[in-house]
């Protein structure tokens, strides 16, 4: 009889419902059986009713981290299919939300990453400075999260020169965290101990499984969509594409911490070129969708996010096919699980960054009276006087 | 160089190509006879070195329709392989025996639209629960 160990549907060492069987022998994972499907929500669907201006909304809604990947992805492929080029100052704010976006994700993953092996320290640091770009993004779009900044053919809001010196000097400030988080990771002999030679993903297996972003990387798989196939302003900046060879845990880890200097690099390269364009020109007018198909990628901080739009010249997508690199990404776990010890396996199925979407409404209410304390309008009302106290925290 | 790729493989599928269609310089569409799909795919999963990126279904009105992408990293260029089913009975050769990333895409495309992936290894319910009634297909028209 095969011993089964579950983790999920619902387990405390996930956010997302996901279940994972592993097959074990004494200690060790000998095969393992991936269920996904609990979190499905027909988006695909739910495009095809929308208008192609709604699109954006809805598909910034699939993930809770990385929210913006969706919908660039999206624009980059309707303007596949429209065939038009873009106002320079759209391109740079793009990839600045992009940049800020991968490095708040890193982040986050960095802190769940420390959480998993125990290391509880990085986790509650790594946390503290993810606040920081969370800010600088609700400064400059009015939300941590889901920053509504993509439409097809521009962008929805300018960044005003007097933010630039302030993001500058988040980027300043964030450098030295970074490094210390390199040491903390790379110097430290207890986490080499724990995470070198666990879950490893060979480069053989990395190319069947066609693993994308830095699970790919980190097994020795050069790819990177803003590199191979750029969009928006990443064919006009200079970065690096770091690539290792081990393809275990550790090196998934220092991947993205090197990632992460890169994205800096690109915002500051970003502003700069901001600085010399005339503000206001953030859009291209499009009135109308013809018929026809467009192809849309984009590096999210997991790897190629994947958009297929297909028109028949209304102004609905007849198909809208949608892949997250999570989707290639945590298929491959079938091979980096299974041969490792069971206490080893939660970092494993951690380290490809499996996507996680948790966006919760809330109500409170008073115990007493039953009363609803925070209302819709309420909520809406607090978060607008936060957005106003840390514009005038960061100079406007 | 992005066309020369291009160029390459239309020239190694020879007279397997239906259509031929370039939209821009790093997308390409070609049409192929449902039979060839696995010779196809082999020539650019492995001699040529292309990435599967994933496989679109969409229901058209007097066919199903499979798009394969498959993405060239070194020029950023992507081909799609479509293939037109027949509705009433679409079949078709699962990718499963050329890259082992075919697997849940085909799953996906199986319990969406109805497509016989033959001679995949375990076609079951991806996203939906299994207990979903059979013969419904949520993405059919």
């Amino acid at each position: 009889m095969k011993k089964i160990i579950p983790i999920g549907p619902y387990h405390p060492l996930q956010e997302e419902p996901e279940f994972f069987k592993l097959f074990v022998d004494g200690e060790t994972v000998v095969d393992i059986e991936i269920e996904i499907g609990y979190n499905h929500r027909g988006i695909e669907q739910l495009s095809t009713t929308k208008h192609y201006d709604q699109v954006p909304f809805l598909v910034e809604r699939i993930c809770g981290i990385c929210s913006t990947s969706h919908p660039f992805a999206y624009v980059n492929a309707v303007e596949d299919l429209l065939g038009i080029e873009l106002p320079p100052r759209v391109k740079y704010i793009r990839s600045i939300i992009g940049e800020l976006e991968r490095l708040h994700s890193h982040f986050l993953w960095l802190g769940l990453a420390g959480h998993f092996i125990g290391y509880n320290t990085v986790w509650m640091w790594s946390w503290k400075y993810r606040e920081n770009i969370c800010d600088i993004l609700e400064v400059i779009s009015g939300n941590r999260q889901h920053y509504g900044m993509f439409k097809i053919g521009g962008v929805r809001k300018d960044i005003p020169k007097e933010l630039i010196p302030q993001i500058e000097k988040m980027c300043d400030n964030l450098l030295p965290v970074i490094d210390m988080f390199k040491g903390a990771i790379m110097d430290d002999p207890v986490i080499h101990a724990r995470l070198k030679g666990v879950g490893v993903l060979t480069k053989e297996d990395a190319i069947k499984y066609c693993v994308v972003g830095p699970t790919a990387r980190a097994s020795g798989v050069d790819i990177d969509v803003r590199r191979d196939d750029p969009y928006a302003a990443y064919s006009e900046v200079e970065f690096n594409v770091p690539v290792l060879s081990n393809g275990d845990v550790f090196d998934k880890a220092v991947v993205r911490i090197l990632e992460m200097y890169e994205s800096i690099k690109i915002i500051r390269q970003c502003l700069d070129k901001l600085k010399k364009e005339p503000e206001g020109n953030i859009e291209v007018k499009v009135d109308f969708i013809p018929k026809g198909e467009g192809i849309g990628r984009h590096e999210a901080p997991r790897g190629e996010v994947f958009h297929y739009v297909r028109s028949d010249g209304s102004n609905r997508p007849v198909r809208h096919k949608i892949r997250a690199p999570s989707y290639m990404n945590i298929a491959s776990n079938k091979v980096a699980a299974v041969g490792q010890t069971i206490s080893d396996a939660a970092i494993t199925l951690a380290a490809v960054d499996p996507c996680y979407c948790c966006t919760e409404r809330t109500v409170v209410i008073d115990k007493n009276s039953g009363e609803q304390i925070l209302t819709w309008d309420g909520l809406i009302k607090l978060s607008q006087n936060k957005t106003c106290k840390l514009k005038e925290a960061y100079g406007k | 160089m992005g066309k020369n790729i291009i160029e390459e493989v239309k020239e190694k599928f020879g007279d397997k190509i239906v259509d031929f269609f370039i939209k821009n310089n790093r997308r390409c569409y070609i049409e192929i006879k449902p039979q060839d799909i696995i010779e196809c795919a082999k020539i650019l999963f492995e001699e040529m070195n292309f990435r599967f990126a994933t496989a679109t279904g969409i229901d058209c009105e007097k066919h199903l329709e499979i798009l394969y992408h498959f993405s060239y990293d070194k020029t950023g260029i992507i081909v799609s392989l479509r293939v037109k089913l027949d509705k009433k009975n679409p079949e078709i050769e699962s990718l499963t025996q050329v890259f082992t990333a075919a697997e849940w895409i085909e799953r996906e495309i199986w319990e969406m639209l109805g497509v016989n992936f033959k001679g995949h290894p375990n076609l079951k319910h991806l996203l939906l629960p299994d207990d979903w009634p059979e013969g419904k297909h949520p993405l059919r028209e």
